[in-house]
């Protein structure tokens, strides 16, 4: 689950880390209150969850409050696009806040790393704006340090990590109280990522937090009461945020051909299937153990609100669970759902034949493996046209 | 032989008087599990499909002599439940319970590792199977058939599609083991090649993987230095966008890695044949096997 800017940045000024004075705003009015109230030159940013927001126009300096209205009126409600959301994102609301004037900029981030299975914490004095580039070019110019989460993040290891970096020790005392802020904030909200990037040092010599990026782990959301409500907000698909209240998990892919089976690796070999076969699938929904009738009627409404899909298809292993069991809840959820699309279901495991038998003789087309499956539901959706 | 878990295995089961708990402990029993103790905090005394329930896995491993736990315990209590199995001594511990946060396992996995002898498989796993001797966890018994293929998995279904596709071409298995699919797992791959190298019983592995982390990589480039039996892998996932969940950060880590091409690549590189479709595995399985004889 990912956050937005101004989120994250609330979460790191109460760790007592130095983030620009600033708040949110949702209208042009507002913003240019915003500004008022700061008396100084601000900076507008897009509270979009996307990767290169200043060079899709999502980020405007203003000197007088009327400035401010004016890029806030600009920003708001516009899609922004760039290189890493070609599909673009509407910004709903804008951070306006004091524009710092930055003579350097560092990248700090702690992620979970799944080699070491430890946190691993990310030094760099290439901050700024894509990090990615630098990992990929100047791999060197990172350091890294796998925090032991039986002691914390130690002194020592904060002064290794930036040396490691080439800080001189002036750096090492002015960075090590964001680095502990950051681990301790990190920590306390369950988050798998956190970067401040850049980590700015000013003309005057302060360090502040000019960007921040957060993203929490879902799993830990009950314990997390406070932040949870940022959740659904951070869905920007409608179907996925539906999914979400359903629990279920549903994934868009954007092609024509609707797949809903049970374990998500099966499901994602079923999508890999449909696409071997020559089709382009819609989703990947995975409906967990069990086959309810309840849980299939969901599973199937979520997959036809997307209004490209001209084919269906179901892909269950019965283990536990048995084929027929399957087969009668898909016909149950069918009977009190008007689908119109070819629908293939491919049953194999428990009770596989049993199964089978029960679709015979109704619209469904049966498929025996995954392969004659997918090759069906790519054939029929394509006549479907 | 098999490797991990066998006729001796003595199972005890965390969460015993829960619906999956109990569900499974009758599964368990019924295809020829020892499950000799069971554990729910306050319910100690009372029998779950004859088997005894304890308030503590200290006492229940006191009592009846359990090496192997099983845990049906849900997620916000996981962890501890983990611990402690661990710190009653138990070799083996098997954590089926899916969405555990990622930070408590770090914790978790980390203590196992320095300051414990217990291993841990999963969590957000199938658990594992040696077939007709012993099944901890939830995969189907029917399934599988006594031979000489391991196999080492981070799904669950598709694992047992494989396992179907395996026993349906005569093909039958030592022991399959359900890694997990979340990102801090206490066995990876490379934990599990080892045993099934140095197991008699074992001629060939399947491994199965899928996208994200490198745990792929790592295990093809083990294989490549350590492993003489054959080995045949799938990974899943192979058309899913790129980036849907990981950050900044997380490019940064896997350095270009976590790709199905990258996970293919390395393992191709290391001599494992890659099936492209779950049912091609037993033909590229069987292939193997008379080359390695030959």
């Amino acid at each position: 689950m990912k956050l937005h800017e101004y989120q994250a940045k609330q979460i790191l000024r109460d760790f007592g880390l130095p983030v620009p004075n600033g708040e949110v705003a949702t209208t042009p009015e507002g913003a240019k209150a915003i500004a008022e109230r700061l008396g100084k030159r601000v900076v507008i940013k897009a509270q979009v969850h996307m990767g290169g927001r200043g060079k899709a126009g999502g980020i405007k300096l203003a000197d007088t409050p009327d400035e401010a209205y004016a890029a806030a009126k600009e920003i708001l409600g516009k899609r922004l696009i760039s290189p890493q959301n070609p599909q673009g994102m509407v910004a709903e609301a804008v951070l306006v806040e004091e524009a710092i004037e930055i003579e350097k900029e560092y990248y700090i981030g702690i992620t979970v790393d799944r080699t070491t299975q430890r946190n691993a914490l990310m030094v760099s004095q290439q901050g700024g704006m894509d990090i990615e580039e630098v990992a990929a070019t100047h791999p060197e110019a990172i350091a890294t340090l796998p925090v032991d989460p039986l002691l914390g993040l130690t002194d020592y290891g904060i002064r290794e990590v930036l040396f490691g970096a080439g800080f001189t020790m002036e750096g090492v005392k002015m960075l090590a109280p964001i680095l502990q802020g950051l681990y301790r904030a990190y920590l306390a909200c369950d988050a798998n990522l956190a970067e401040i990037n850049p980590c700015a040092v000013t003309r005057d010599g302060r360090v502040i937090c000019a960007d921040a990026k957060m993203t929490l782990d879902e799993n830990a959301l009950y314990r997390q009461k406070r932040l949870a409500q940022y959740h659904e907000e951070s869905i920007e698909d409608p179907i996925e945020a539906e999914a979400q209240r359903r629990g279920l998990a549903y994934v868009r892919l954007g092609g024509d051909i609707g797949i809903i089976g049970n374990g998500a690796g099966l499901v994602m070999c079923t999508v890999d299937e449909v696409a071997r076969a020559g089709g382009r699938p819609a989703n990947f929904l995975d409906i967990g153990g069990g086959a309810k009738a309840d849980r299939v009627r969901n599973a199937v409404e979520l997959v036809m609100m997307d209004p490209n899909v001209k084919g269906l298809l179901f892909n269950i292993f019965g283990g536990i669970t048995r084929g027929d069991e399957v087969a009668r809840g898909i016909l149950e959820a069918l009977a009190t759902l008007e689908v119109k699309v070819p629908i293939v279901v491919r049953l194999a495991g428990t009770h596989a034949e049993e199964g089978r038998a029960l679709l015979a003789g109704t619209p469904l087309i049966p498929a025996e493996t995954m392969q004659e499956a997918a090759r069906k539901i790519v054939e029929l959706a394509q006549q479907a046209g | 032989m098999a490797i991990l878990v066998d006729a001796n295995s003595k199972v005890l089961v965390q969460g015993i008087t829960g619906r999956e708990g109990e569900f499974h402990t009758r599964q368990m029993l019924e295809y020829g599990t020892k499950v000799v103790a069971g554990v729910t905090p306050g319910k100690g005394g009372q029998e779950v499909a004859g088997v005894p329930v304890f308030d503590t896995v200290k006492q229940a491993v006191r009592e009846t002599g359990a090496n192997v736990s099983c845990i049906f315990v849900p997620a916000p209590f996981a962890p501890d439940a983990i611990l402690e199995a661990a710190d009653a001594g138990i070799e083996l511990i098997v954590c089926i319970t899916e969405g555990i946060p990622v930070q408590d396992m770090v914790r978790v996995v980390n203590y196992l590792k320095r300051c414990t002898q217990s291993r841990l498989i999963g969590p957000n796993c199938p658990g594992l199977t040696t077939a007709k001797e012993c099944k901890v966890g939830i995969m189907p018994g029917m399934l599988f058939r006594k031979g000489s293929i391991g196999l080492v998995s981070r799904s669950g279904t598709l694992t047992y599609e494989i396992v179907y596709e395996l026993t349906q071409a005569g093909l039958g298995q030592s022991t399959c083991v359900g890694i997990g699919g979340d990102p801090i797992i206490g066995t990876t791959f490379i934990d599990v090649l080892p045993l099934f190298e140095a197991d008699p019983q074992t001629e060939a592995v399947v491994l199965v993987g899928e996208i994200g982390g490198s745990d792929e990589e790592i295990a093809a480039e083990y294989i490549k230095n350590h492993m003489t039996k054959p080995v045949v892998g799938f990974i899943s996932g192979r058309t899913a966008p790129p980036g849907k969940r990981m950050g900044h950060a997380g490019a940064i880590i896997s350095g270009g890695k976590g790709s199905p091409q990258s996970k293919v690549k390395a393992l191709t590189e290391a001599g494992v044949p890659i099936a492209d479709t779950p049912s091609d595995i037993p033909a590229l399985v069987k292939q193997a096997l008379e080359n390695w004889r030959r």
